[in-house]
C-alpha cells in the first residue's frame, strides 16, 4: 500500500536581504495511514518550513518551493490549484501551530470559527454546525463547553486555546494532523493533558500524526518513527525505540547525549556538542554537521552524504562514517 | 511535624546559611482608573515562602509559569522591594539597608537573566558591558579593567578579542555567557540564575549547564536556580523547592524530591516531565491534572493546590496546610502527610 503521505526531495528557499537562506535542502519523507512521525531538530534545522511547505503554507515571496513532489494519496499537492489545496487542507489535512493566539481570529467567538469551517467544508447548517463545534469542544476536552462557545480567543488559557485549535483541525476528520510544537508554549502539566489528548484522538480516529518538536522526551513517548533535522536536511531516521537505544549520526548522539535527564541519579558531565549552528544563507560545502562534528575526515567537508539505511531499511543516516552509540568507529 | 497552621515558618537552625527567607511576601498592586487610580486587589506573586540556601549549594526552585519562582528570586536580591518578610543575606538583613549600603551587598549577589537578547544593551561593546560594573564597584584600579575584562571572557569561554564587538554579533548562547561573565565580573558569592538557559537550543544549553557547573566548583559559588525544566534542574541542583501559586510546596535533596515526591503537585510534576527513552515511557503512569492554575489575584481559600488536587480531603478546602519538616530534611505542605 503506498503511504498515506510521500514528500520527495523537497526544496524550500527564502530571499532576504542577507542572501538566499536555504531552510530546507531535499527532505523527503513518508507517513503511513494511521502512525505518527516525530520530527525533531533545533530551531533553523527547517522542520516546521518543511511542513509549512508541505502544506503550501509558505509566504511566496519571500520564500520558495523550489522543487520537490508532495504526494498525499497519490495525488501531488504541489501541482494542484489554490482551490484544490484548499480543499485538502480543510479536510484532509489538520494542522495545529506552537502559539494559538496567531492562529485564532481575535475578533471571533471560538464556536464561530469552528462553525465556519464545518459549513464551508462540510456544507452543515448553521445549527448542525453549532451542534457538531459543541462536540468537537466536549472531545478536546473544554469543561462547559456550551458555556465556551461564545467566548473569545483571550478569554481561553493558553491550554484551551491550544484545545481549541486542536478541535478546528479536527472538525473534517482529517487522516493526517500535522502538530508544529503545539506544546512548547505550554507548562508541563499542561502538555501532559495535551499529548495525552492527542494520544486519545490518534487511537479513536486512526488518524497519522506528524509532531514537530526539539523536545526528544516527548517523541520517545509519542511517536512509531522519528527523522532527526539539521540545517534543512533529515540527517538520521530510525523507528523510535532503536534511534533512542542505538543512535548513530553524531548530531543524534550528541542531542541525546546534552539532555539531563530526569531519573538521572547521579550527576554526569553532559556531552555538549561545540559551536554553533550553521549560516543557513553560507552552508558549507560538505556536511553541514562537519565543522561541530568530533568524528570527521576529510571527505566530510568536500561532499555532503545523503541519507544511506545503516541497520535494515528502516534505520538510515546521512553520515560518511558509521559511528556506533559507543563513540567507536565501525 | 512542626508548628500549627497557618503559619509556615521552617525557622531551622543552619549554620551554612548564606541566605535565610523567612515568610517573604510580593504583592504587586492590581488599580483602576487612569486619574484617580484606585487599589483594587493584589496579585499575590509570592505569598509567604520561607527558605534558606546553603554556602556553596544550588537550591533549585522549579514551578509552572506564575507560580511566582521569578518574583521570588528577584524579591530575594532586593531588586524588587518585598512586601513584607525577611532576607538575611551573610548574616545582615538586607530590609534594612539602602543606598551606599545595599550597592555594597549588590556586589556580593548577582543575576543570570533569562533572555539574552534583551539583558545586554545593544549600544554598548562587550568591553564596556563588562567593565561598567568594574568601575561601579571599583573592584579594580582602572588600569587593570581592560585586563580583567579579558580574563573575564576567557573564564566563560569566549575569545577576549570579542570585546570590543556588539552584542548583536553573537549567538544566544554566547551572549548567555556575556551575561554570565557579567555576573562574575563583581566576584559575587551568590547568583540568582533566572532561566539561564530556556532561551537557547537543546545543544547549547549542555554548554551553559556544564559552565554553570564548572565556575561553581572553582569560585565556590552559591546558585539559586531558577527553571521551569526538571530535569535541568534535578542535574543542577543540591536541594530542590517545588513553588504552586506563590507557595513552596515542597523542598527536599535532589535524590529524595525525584524518588519519594511527597507532595500531589510534585508528584503529578514529575510524572508530566518526558523521558528521552521508549521504553521507560510506555511503562510511565503519568498523574494528568485537570483544569489550569487559578489566579493569583484569588487564590482559593485553604490549599492552593485544592482546585486540581486529585487527593484533596474536605480539611484542604477549609485550612492552610503548614510546611513541616517530615524527616530528613524534606518539606511539604499538605494535609494528607500530616499524620
Amino acid at each position: 500500500m503506498p503511504p498515506l503521505l510521500d514528500v520527495r526531495d523537497i526544496r524550500t528557499e527564502f530571499v532576504t536581504h542577507d542572501g538566499v537562506v536555504r531552510a530546507v535542502n531535499g527532505v523527503s519523507l513518508h507517513v503511513d495511514a494511521g502512525e505518527t512521525l516525530g520530527i525533531v531538530g533545533e530551531s533553523g534545522s527547517g522542520k516546521s518550513v518543511s511542513m509549512l511547505s508541505v502544506m503550501r503554507l509558505i509566504p511566496q515571496p519571500p520564500g520558495r518551493i523550489v522543487s520537490g513532489q508532495v504526494l498525499f494519496r497519490g495525488e501531488d499537492l504541489l501541482s494542484l490549484d489554490d482551490e484544490a489545496t484548499r480543499r485538502i487542507r480543510g479536510t484532509q489535512i489538520g494542522m495545529v501551530f506552537q502559539d494559538p493566539m496567531t492562529f485564532l481570529n481575535p475578533v471571533l467567538t471560538i464556536g464561530r470559527q469552528i462553525t465556519e469551517t464545518l459549513e464551508e467544508h462540510l456544507g452543515l447548517d448553521k445549527s448542525q454546525a453549532r451542534e457538531r463545534a459543541l462536540e468537537l469542544l466536549e472531545l478536546v476536552g473544554i469543561p462547559v463547553a456550551h458555556g465556551r462557545l461564545d467566548d473569545y480567543p483571550h478569554q481561553f488559557s493558553g491550554g484551551m486555546r491550544q484545545r481549541a485549535m486542536i478541535a478546528m483541525a479536527l472538525c473534517c476528520n482529517p487522516s493526517l494532523l500535522i502538530a508544529d510544537e503545539p506544546t512548547t508554549a505550554l507548562d508541563v502539566t499542561i502538555q501532559a493533558q495535551i499529548i495525552e489528548l492527542v494520544k486519545r484522538l490518534r487511537r479513536d480516529t486512526g488518524m497519522a500524526v506528524i509532531w514537530i518538536t526539539h523536545d526528544l522526551g516527548i517523541i520517545a513517548g509519542l511517536a512509531d518513527r522519528v527523522n532527526v533535522m539539521y540545517a534543512g536536511y533529515v540527517v538520521e531516521t530510525a523507528r523510535v525505540e532503536e534511534l533512542y537505544a542505538n543512535p548513530r549520526h553524531p548530531y543524534t548522539q550528541g542531542l541525546l547525549g546534552s539532555l539531563p535527564r530526569l531519573d538521572a541519579r547521579e550527576r554526569r558531565e553532559l556531552a555538549s556538542i561545540g559551536g554553533v549552528p550553521p549560516d543557513m544563507v553560507n552552508l558549507p560545502a560538505g556536511c553541514p554537521f562537519a565543522p561541530r562534528c568530533a568524528y570527521g575526515v576529510d571527505r566530510c567537508a568536500e561532499e555532503n552524504p545523503t541519507l544511506r539505511p545503516v541497520a535494515g531499511d528502516d534505520h538510515r543516516i546521512a553520515c560518511w562514517r558509521d559511528i556506533s552509540s559507543k563513540g567507536k568507529a565501525l | 511535624m512542626t508548628g500549627s497552621p497557618p503559619q509556615p515558618r521552617p525557622g531551622y537552625p543552619d549554620s551554612d546559611a548564606l541566605v535565610r527567607v523567612e515568610d517573604l511576601r510580593m504583592y504587586f498592586p492590581i488599580t483602576r482608573g487612569l486619574i484617580l487610580s484606585r487599589h483594587i486587589g493584589d496579585i499575590k506573586a509570592v505569598d509567604g515562602v520561607s527558605f534558606v540556601i546553603r554556602r556553596g549549594e544550588t537550591l533549585g526552585l522549579v514551578g509552572e509559569s506564575g507560580c511566582g519562582k521569578t518574583t521570588a528570586g528577584r524579591a530575594v536580591i532586593r531588586l524588587y522591594q518585598p512586601t513584607s518578610g525577611k532576607v538575611t543575606f551573610e548574616g545582615q538583613d538586607l530590609g534594612g539597608l539602602s543606598g551606599a549600603a545595599l550597592r555594597q551587598m549588590r556586589r556580593r549577589m548577582q543575576m543570570i537573566f533569562q533572555d539574552p537578547y534583551a539583558s545586554l544593551n545593544p549600544r554598548m561593546t562587550i568591553g564596556s558591558i563588562l567593565a561598567e560594573p568594574l568601575v561601579v564597584h571599583r573592584v579594580v584600579p582602572s588600569q587593570q579593567i581592560r585586563e580583567r575584562v579579558e580574563e573575564l571572557l576567557s573564564v566563560v569561554g569566549l575569545n577576549p578579542y570579542f570585546a570590543s564587538r556588539y552584542p548583536h554579533e553573537f549567538s544566544g548562547g554566547q551572549r548567555q555567557r556575556i551575561g554570565i561573565a557579567r555576573a562574575l565580573s563583581v566576584e559575587p558569592s551568590f547568583i540568582v540564575c533566572d532561566e539561564p538557559i530556556s532561551a537557547l537550543d537543546v545543544s547549547i544549553q549542555a554548554q551553559i549547564i556544564n559552565l554553570l557547573v564548572k565556575l561553581q566548583a572553582e569560585l565556590g559559588l552559591t546558585y539559586l536556580f531558577i527553571a521551569h525544566d526538571l530535569a535541568v534542574v534535578r542535574h543542577i541542583s543540591t536541594r530542590i523547592a517545588v513553588m504552586y501559586l506563590g507557595k513552596i510546596v515542597e523542598l527536599a535533596d535532589r535524590n529524595q524530591l525525584y524518588e519519594n515526591p511527597l507532595h500531589p503537585y510534585t508528584q503529578a510534576l514529575l510524572s508530566a516531565v518526558p523521558i528521552p527513552d521508549p521504553a521507560l515511557e510506555v511503562q510511565r503512569t503519568r498523574i494528568v491534572l485537570t483544569g489550569d492554575v487559578p489566579s493569583p489575584a484569588n487564590p482559593p481559600p485553604g490549599c492552593r493546590f485544592n482546585t486540581r488536587c486529585p487527593v484533596a480531603v474536605p480539611q484542604c478546602y477549609q485550612e492552610e496546610p503548614p510546611f513541616g519538616d517530615l524527616g530528613q530534611d524534606h518539606w511539604a505542605a499538605c494535609w494528607r502527610l500530616v499524620s
